[in-house]
């Protein structure tokens, strides 16, 4: 028999399974990895130093195609670090819609790596299961921003409008019977909120038919299982954070640990797995649709009861009404001003983290006094994970490479920023 | 979350004295400068000692334009507003020396135990290039965020097992993120029919600015006026 001997091979950056553009240089021997060289940077667009030139709120929109599966959150980070340098205080009523919208992306983020998981390691319907609840969360971001994807509803004071009072329906086609159309609108009849509450109604529905496809799955366990095992404490070590920490059996989460808007106020529950492998973190992240969808509801109820502003009132960050701009020279001014100057932040530096879908995402703010930031640095989650690949795969097979990036949920917008 | 930070504060500088330098936060965050001789030993101990086994975040910062603007504001009194922005004359990575405090490292630390985060601040000096100790063999995490501020800053990691870039092309000169780096760079590529491959030129599109960078002395935010208003 031959010998076999150590090589080195390239995956990607066009590959299926490396989820964007990830060139791995992995060292082989036979099927085994002996290391992994991930290759990233090749979607950069050095994003902050664009945010650089520019003044504070024009750059909501790129923090949208950071993680451009689970947007809201980027722009939630961003804009809690401009507040927290400003000193301002959101409305509850903002408050609540902007983690409402938090746990409607955590849906959104799940479902898709749910979806690119499954398909990954050869369970195809799971894709076309997700992406069919992903189009009513989709629609969701329609209502609100105009957008199915990059929003820009997030501002710095609140958010962008108030929850609207109808939401968009489906139209009959030459594809689309009558009968279709009617089923597919019957929950569309009346405002965002009663749509948000029937999808929290048959949501929970829903997670159990993809269980009932992957949890007790035979295929599903042999490709998971003791794949990609991470301690505890390298899992510290290696800065992990949200689901792949909580999968290494580490109970931290910052929506419990260091509540931001209205979490504190939330009852909800945090899962945490045991094993520290694929499997686990599948169930954690499976678990946490469930409570997402706890907390939407229960933001719902709230949104319900209780109308109001959902923006500051503070005209020198705010842009005034269009009607207050017609008659009051004031409004006028502001409004200039806002729109070609832009608003000045304090001197200072400052540091927001939210628990974003995929773990800590932080924005460093340093700001000089001016209207535009002096620094911005962008802590993505994706990237520190993607930095201990090469010790996730060590000794494993070929084929788990695949398996553990998608367990490491890795968008590489923004891995490369 | 004062108090946690209060006592964090008093170990901290009860543990290292002079070596670590509170900066003032206006949004309650614990800050620290410390010198680059002291980084290494000092980070050891806010591991092991003081219990932060995380590290968050690395990244460099340049301060070589802070504070400056592009649209001056107070005279315009008497000379009315000027119009477009006056452009900085280009200043050259090949100085033999940098001003001292014109790179800085931040390393964002959290502790899970206490659930408290800390900041530190270290400044590089004047060597060119920038050169500060490794912090890969305490935190692990560091590894790729300190290849990424090499990339982008040029600052040398001493003891990094693979400083290499990171987030930048193959064959790339310069570091983009300095300040002194033009935002549309220095070269774009195109396709050469004749030679069959990319082709690297000079950038052929004009720097320009939408929005001039402005400082306001805002009496809001000003700490002075701010005492009397309440008091």
């Amino acid at each position: 028999m031959a010998e076999i001997q150590s090589y080195t091979m390239n995956f990607g950056p066009q590959h299926p399974a490396a989820h964007g553009v990830l060139r791995l240089v992995l060292e082989l021997e036979g099927e085994v990895i002996h290391k992994a060289d991930p290759h990233v940077g090749l979607l950069h667009r050095a994003t902050e130093k664009l945010a650089e030139s520019k003044p504070f709120s024009q750059s909501i929109g790129y923090m949208d195609r950071l993680d451009y599966v689970s947007m809201m959150c980027n722009e939630h980070g961003y804009v809690l670090a401009i507040e927290k340098l400003l000193g301002i205080e959101v409305p509850l009523r903002a408050q609540y819609i902007r983690v409402m919208f938090d746990e409607i992306t955590r849906i959104l983020n799940h479902l898709m790596w749910l979806g690119a998981h499954g398909l990954d390691i050869g369970a195809m319907t799971m894709f076309l299961y997700c992406f069919r609840e992903r189009e009513d969360l989709m629609d969701l971001y329609e209502a609100v921003s105009g957008t199915r994807m990059h929003a820009t509803y997030y501002r710095p004071g609140g958010v962008y409008r108030d929850l609207p009072e109808s939401m968009p329906k489906y139209q009959e086609s030459k594809f689309r019977s009558k009968k279709d159309v009617e089923r597919m609108n019957a929950d569309r009849q009346g405002s965002l909120l009663d749509f948000v509450e029937a999808f929290t109604d048959k949501f929970p529905g829903c997670v159990d038919e993809y269980e009932t496809l992957l949890t007790d799955n035979r295929i599903w366990k042999q490709r998971t299982v003791n794949i990609g095992v991470v301690s505890p404490e390298r899992a510290m070590q290696l800065g992990f954070s949200g689901p792949m920490l909580r999968g290494s059996g580490v109970e931290w989460d910052l929506r419990k640990k260091q509540p931001y808007e209205v979490y504190g106020q939330l009852d909800f529950d945090i899962p945490v797995g045991v094993n520290g492998d694929c499997y686990d973190r599948y169930l954690v992240r499976v678990e946490e649709l469930r409570q997402s969808n706890r907390i939407i509801r229960q933001c719902v109820d709230w949104l319900r009861e209780n109308p109001g502003p959902v923006m500051i009132d503070d005209r020198k960050v705010v842009a005034p009404t269009r009607v207050e701009m017609k008659d009051d020279m004031e409004s006028l001014i502001h409004h200039f001003k806002l729109f070609t100057e832009g608003y000045c932040v304090p001197e200072g530096e400052a540091y927001a983290a939210v628990e974003h879908p995929k773990g800590e995402f932080g924005v460093y703010l340093v700001s000089d006094g001016a209207n535009k930031p002096y620094r911005v640095k962008i802590r993505a989650p994706g990237f520190v994970h993607l930095s201990a690949m090469s010790e996730m795969v060590e000794g494993h097979m070929l084929a788990d490479v695949v398996a553990v990036i998608g367990t490491q949920d890795i968008v590489f917008g923004e891995v490369d920023r | 979350m004062t108090d946690r930070f209060e006592t964090l504060a008093a170990r901290i500088d009860e543990r290292f004295g002079e070596q670590m330098l509170r900066v003032e936060s206006r949004c309650g965050e614990l800050t620290y400068e410390l010198d680059k001789d002291h980084l290494v030993e000092v980070a050891t101990a806010l591991r092991g000692e003081i219990g932060f086994e995380m590290l968050i975040d690395v990244c460099g910062v340049d301060y070589l334009t802070y504070g400056s603007v592009e649209w001056r504001t107070q005279s315009a009194t008497d000379t009315g507003f000027s119009r477009g922005v006056e452009r900085g004359p280009v200043i050259l990575d090949e100085a033999d020396e940098f001003d001292a405090k014109r790179f800085a490292v931040v390393y964002h630390l959290l502790s899970l135990q206490g659930n408290v985060r800390m900041r530190l601040r270290v400044y590089t000096g004047t060597s060119n290039p920038p050169i500060v100790h490794s912090v890969v063999d305490i935190w692990n995490s560091a590894n790729w965020f300190e290849r990424e501020a090499f990339d982008l800053y040029g600052i040398l990691f001493e003891g990094h097992p693979d400083l290499r870039r990171i987030l930048t092309d193959y064959g790339f000169i310069g570091h983009p993120f300095r300040k002194d780096f033009p935002l549309i760079g220095n070269v774009e590529v195109s396709y050469d029919e004749e030679k069959g491959r990319v082709a690297y030129q000079p950038v052929s599109i004009e720097p320009r600015t939408l929005v001039p960078r402005v400082i306001r002395d805002d009496n809001r935010y000003s700490e002075d006026l701010k005492d009397k208003a309440d008091g």
